[in-house]
């Protein structure tokens, strides 16, 4: 089988992996229903929580995972709870790499800008927690930030907003 | 006590992890539809000049005017920006991807080299004990990042230079939406030609094109027939003997070569 790609050219069928990456699936035994994600939550020290919930009985179990596992996903570049905002260019080059240069990007007048809606506000102590942010991921955090702010209707960034969207977006180490 | 199973339970996943997967394999494609040719330069063997071969024959279709691009895949020991003399700048984003690095002579590229600090090795954030069970899945992101999130532009030929091994040639097969053709870069002793017959077997076995053979290093210290048996072996054409100090005539022959097979 052939698709059209957005330049029009005919390509083959994408060899996606379907056995790999198929999602842990939570049944509540009781009710025999399959659970539904519910809430993401990042601790800070690499682990991760994934709670689920019982659509019938409204029972909630989290899944715990282990920093290996943790990283093990996020190596994959891919989100638990899925995406609410776009994949960043190098995303996972960017927020994994620690030996990255502090100059390596220039992000250009009006990256940050691109998108939907006004520029948010940064509080004085969003700036400086951001400023802590090592150089090579500085300009994506913000950019994150800022695209998260607006799709919420945010017009300012604190760091409460940041840790919000820290933990729905899955941001560990941002 | 009896219940359902994983694959009885198909409700919608709201991570979507497929979806994301998807996706990630689109960007690929979509980034490369305008290149009409991505070739892996592949040896198996360490020091054979994979990546000098990549600079040199980079270089001369840029000079015949074909745009061209090479891709650093060696992730750890990244050399393509210094062979290819791409100055030292910030990377640039525009319109949400990266602009690659330019040499003088107009090849595009992209290597970690332009992203870490000089004289230190790539790391990764992440738990530090049994790290080998995380790394090899960061770099294989990496790899698919580079294809996917730089502004490649429509090439002629984007050359994948790769690390010594099959790893990141297979890793190369899995992101893109066919095998990418091959050039076998060796030296002439049996020592190389037993390391790039294994590399090769693994090409032949993901069934991606082989355009031929290019034997470095000749006429010098190191003897043997490896170029001739690898062609002979893989039914391919030996694209050319490339002596220690290739002169610019050298380069642009097989880049003729080169391009009457790709």
């Amino acid at each position: 089988m052939r698709w059209r790609s957005a330049s029009g050219a005919w390509r083959e069928t994408l060899r996606i992996p379907h056995s790999a990456l198929r999602p842990v699936k939570f049944l509540c035994v009781e009710c025999d229903r399959q659970m539904a994600f519910e809430e993401r939550q990042l601790p800070g020290d690499g682990t991760l929580a994934a709670a689920f919930k019982c659509p019938g009985c409204g029972r909630v179990v989290a899944l715990l995972t282990n920093p290996m596992e943790t990283q093990l996903v996020a190596s994959l570049g891919v989100k638990i709870g899925g995406r609410t905002i776009d994949e960043q260019p190098l995303e996972t080059v960017r927020s994994m790499v620690t030996t990255g240069k502090d100059d390596a990007f220039d992000e250009g007048k009006g990256e940050e800008g691109r998108g939907k809606g006004p520029l948010p506000a940064w509080s004085a102590d969003a700036q400086e927690r951001l400023a802590r942010v090592p150089g090579f991921v500085r300009g994506m955090v913000k950019k994150i930030y800022a695209d998260y702010a607006r799709h919420h209707g945010i017009a300012e960034i604190t760091p409460a907003v940041m840790d919000t969207a820290r933990a729905e977006l899955g941001l560990e180490g941002m | 006590m009896p219940f359902r199973t994983y694959h009885e339970l198909t409700d919608p996943d709201r991570s979507g992890l497929p979806e994301q997967i998807g996706a990630q394999r689109r960007r690929v494609a979509d980034r490369l539809a305008i290149v009409r040719r991505v070739v892996a330069v592949l040896s198996g063997k360490g020091g054979v000049g994979k990546s000098y071969v990549a600079a040199g024959l980079s270089r001369a279709f840029a000079r015949r005017g074909r745009p061209v691009g090479v891709l650093d895949a060696d992730l750890n020991g990244p050399t393509a920006p210094q062979l290819l003399r791409v100055p030292v700048a910030s990377c640039t984003l525009h319109d949400g991807i990266i602009e690659p690095g330019v040499s003088p002579e107009g090849v595009r590229c992209f290597s970690m080299g332009l992203l870490i600090e000089d004289g230190r090795p790539l790391t990764f954030r992440g738990p530090e004990a049994e790290s080998h069970v995380w790394r090899g899945t960061l770099e294989a992101a990496a790899l698919r990042e580079f294809l996917a999130d730089v502004a490649w532009g429509p090439l002629d030929l984007l050359l994948v230079d790769l690390p010594p091994g099959i790893q990141r040639f297979q890793e190369l097969a899995d992101l893109l939406p066919t095998p990418p053709a091959v050039l076998a870069v060796t030296i002439p002793t049996p020592e190389s030609a037993d390391a790039v017959r294994r590399a090769l077997r693994a090409v032949q076995d993901r069934g991606a094109p082989r355009l031929g053979v290019i034997e470095n290093m000749t006429g010098g210290p190191f003897a043997g027939d490896a170029a001739d048996s690898l062609a002979r072996e893989f039914s391919m054409p030996v694209l050319a003997r490339l002596p220690f100090h290739p002169s610019v005539g050298a380069w642009d022959a097989l880049a003729q070569r080169v391009g009457s097979v790709a």
